[in-house]
């Protein structure tokens, strides 16, 4: 706009006007193809984004208003019944219960192992590269497939688990029959996979660390676990977020094992959440249900969301 | 902690670590009489293998996952690099919300809205094909915040430059950026090519035949059909289905690690 403004004040002959206006109809064109471009680049990913997270996110909200349609009868308006439902749903509180106990406990386990397998793999210590293979091997091999093996580990009496304990004394045990025991068989599952590739942030982390410090701290006769107490971990700190961070969102995202080595048993004592949006969907069909506990685990991703926003902010004041 | 409890902790570590695999191998090349009895002079066999793989569709299902794990990386490349591109060095109108709207699916994963999604697909008429279980996945908020952050480090005169000499949007895009963005090509495509070999859900919910499911749903079938628990074979099947990818691991070890790391850290 400003452009034509200083068009209609140009003061010189018309030879100038009309080259200032072609060069100014040059701009207007090069900055309309700009949106243009960038859209259209934009819209293949564009449609396929809304298609498949945010309109069936927005959907979910909505259908958990509505009841389930069954047979020739259509979904109807229900207002809050579906959350009243779920409140009263024993097995939603169990669930949301079992995903707490089964975040709470994997997530530092497997920070605290990545973190030390980093600094293992990081010193110059005998058979590092074997060690490398070892801890990230579980990242690429498929969770159906590990979670078969466990299966084996656990199995009561000749799995590898009891023949070990055998040679201790302690008898035969059920692991993932028990209700005492089951949920920790997953975590542990959950804790082997994930802990090597958390490993290579902090490897990559490590690296970065100016050898100076270590030698300067070495001078000083500084103990090793002090340096790293207060050298190495704060240090560390913006990857420690970023790790945090994905593995919450694992722990609400990845049910393969539950579906080979539990299915949500004993007695529901592991089913994780997801898993439970799981059977209601396409177990018992009840969509409406399944779309209402979908809305609890949206709004515990929305709030992490929140959290990573914090988060980085924060992570910026450190580099 | 002293040095030497350091060590021991840490060979420990990786002998747990490399366990499972390790016990997949013993049981996958036994007699299943040895499948949970360690002897040093059990007889080796190929058996297992042989048959595993006539048990069950292995050869469809492995059709299947390499068409699926193509079929998604391809349309990942291609719409992930635009959206990127637009982001990076393109200033249209609604950019800022846009890029935040798309970084929601950081958060907002495929993986839970099973529900809704089941529903649009059979809305659509495609349950049960390949491209149902891709098609969720094939715009990755993932793959374009990577690629707009190496984007955006490609210097502009050289965009520039390039522009000067008559070159439209798409060519510049072509022969400058994304021959420069090669490395973090390599590292997403590695990442997004485990991903998919592995999923499972999402494809166990929305397939239903042979001539769709993909490796990690038909092992998941084989293995808990009623053929009764032969663990040397369901051994044998888990090394099967994890083979292609574990061997490219072992031998490209390096780049896999850094591709995972280089994906990870931006």
């Amino acid at each position: 706009m400003s452009i034509e403004d200083d068009l209609l004040r140009e003061p010189s002959g018309g030879h100038a006007v009309a080259v200032a206006f072609r060069r100014s109809n040059v701009v207007m064109g090069a900055r309309w193809a700009t949106h243009v471009n960038g859209w259209l680049l934009l819209l293949p990913a564009a449609v396929l984004l809304v298609t498949f997270t945010h309109y069936p996110a927005v959907a979910t909200f909505i259908g958990s208003f509505f009841s389930t349609p069954k047979g020739a009868r259509p979904a109807v308006f229900v207002g809050l019944d579906n959350y009243q439902a779920m409140i009263e749903d024993p097995i939603f509180w169990q669930a949301l219960h079992n995903n707490i106990i089964y975040a709470v406990s994997t997530i530092p386990l497997t920070i605290m192992l990545a973190l030390f397998m980093a600094v293992a793999v990081n010193a110059k210590l005998v058979g590092r590269s074997f060690m490398r293979l070892a801890f990230f091997t579980p990242t690429v091999l498929p969770m159906i497939a590990v979670a078969n093996i466990w299966l084996f580990f656990y199995s009561p009496g000749y799995g590898l688990v009891d023949q070990v304990f055998n040679l201790f004394g302690v008898p035969a045990h059920n692991w993932l029959g028990d209700e005492h025991t089951a949920l920790a068989c997953l975590i542990v599952v959950a804790v082997w996979k994930d802990a090597g590739f958390f490993m290579i942030f902090y490897l990559a982390a490590l690296q970065q660390i100016s050898p100076n410090l270590s030698e300067a701290a070495a001078l000083e006769g500084t103990s090793r676990w002090y340096f790293f107490r207060r050298v190495t971990f704060p240090l560390l700190m913006p990857t420690t977020l970023f790790v945090l961070i994905n593995a919450i969102i694992n722990s609400f995202r990845l049910v393969d094992h539950i579906v080979v080595m539990t299915r949500g048993g004993p007695n529901n004592t592991t089913a994780l959440l997801l898993y439970y949006i799981y059977e209601v969907g396409f177990k018992f069909w009840d969509t409406a249900f399944a779309a209402t506990l979908t809305v609890v685990l949206l709004v515990l991703l929305a709030a992490m969301a929140l959290g990573q926003f914090i988060f980085l902010d924060r992570r910026i004041h450190y580099q | 902690m002293s040095a030497a409890l350091e060590r021991t902790g840490a060979w420990l570590l990786a002998f747990l670590w490399i366990l499972p695999l390790a016990y997949a191998l013993w049981a996958a090349i036994h007699p299943s009489a040895y499948s949970a009895h360690f002897t040093l002079n059990a007889p080796l066999t190929l058996e297992n293998f042989v048959k595993a793989w006539n048990a069950a569709p292995f050869s469809r299902y492995f059709l299947n996952t390499f068409m699926l794990v193509t079929m998604i990386l391809a349309a990942q490349l291609v719409l992930c690099t635009f959206a990127a591109y637009a982001f990076a060095r393109f200033k249209f109108y609604g950019r800022e919300l846009a890029f935040v709207l798309v970084l929601l699916q950081l958060m907002i994963m495929p993986d839970v809205l099973i529900v809704e999604n089941y529903r649009t697909m059979t809305a659509a008429g495609i349950v049960d094909t390949i491209p149902a279980i891709g098609l969720p996945y094939m715009a990755s908020a993932f793959g374009i915040f990577l690629l707009r952050q190496t984007f955006k480090t490609v210097p502009s005169e050289l965009d520039e430059a390039a522009r000067v000499e008559g070159a439209s949007p798409l060519q510049v895009l072509l022969k400058v950026y994304v021959p420069l963005a090669k490395p973090i090509y390599v590292a997403y495509g590695l990442v997004s090519i485990s991903y998919h070999w592995n999923n499972f859900l999402w494809p166990l919910i929305i397939t239903n035949s042979v001539s769709t499911r993909p490796l990690t749903v038909g092992l998941q079938i084989f293995a808990s059909s009623d053929q009764g628990i032969d663990w040397s074979l369901i051994a044998a099947a888990t090394l099967m289905t994890s083979a292609p990818l574990l061997t490219a691991f072992l031998l490209f070890q390096r780049q896999f690690v850094q591709s995972f790391m280089r994906a990870g850290i931006r």
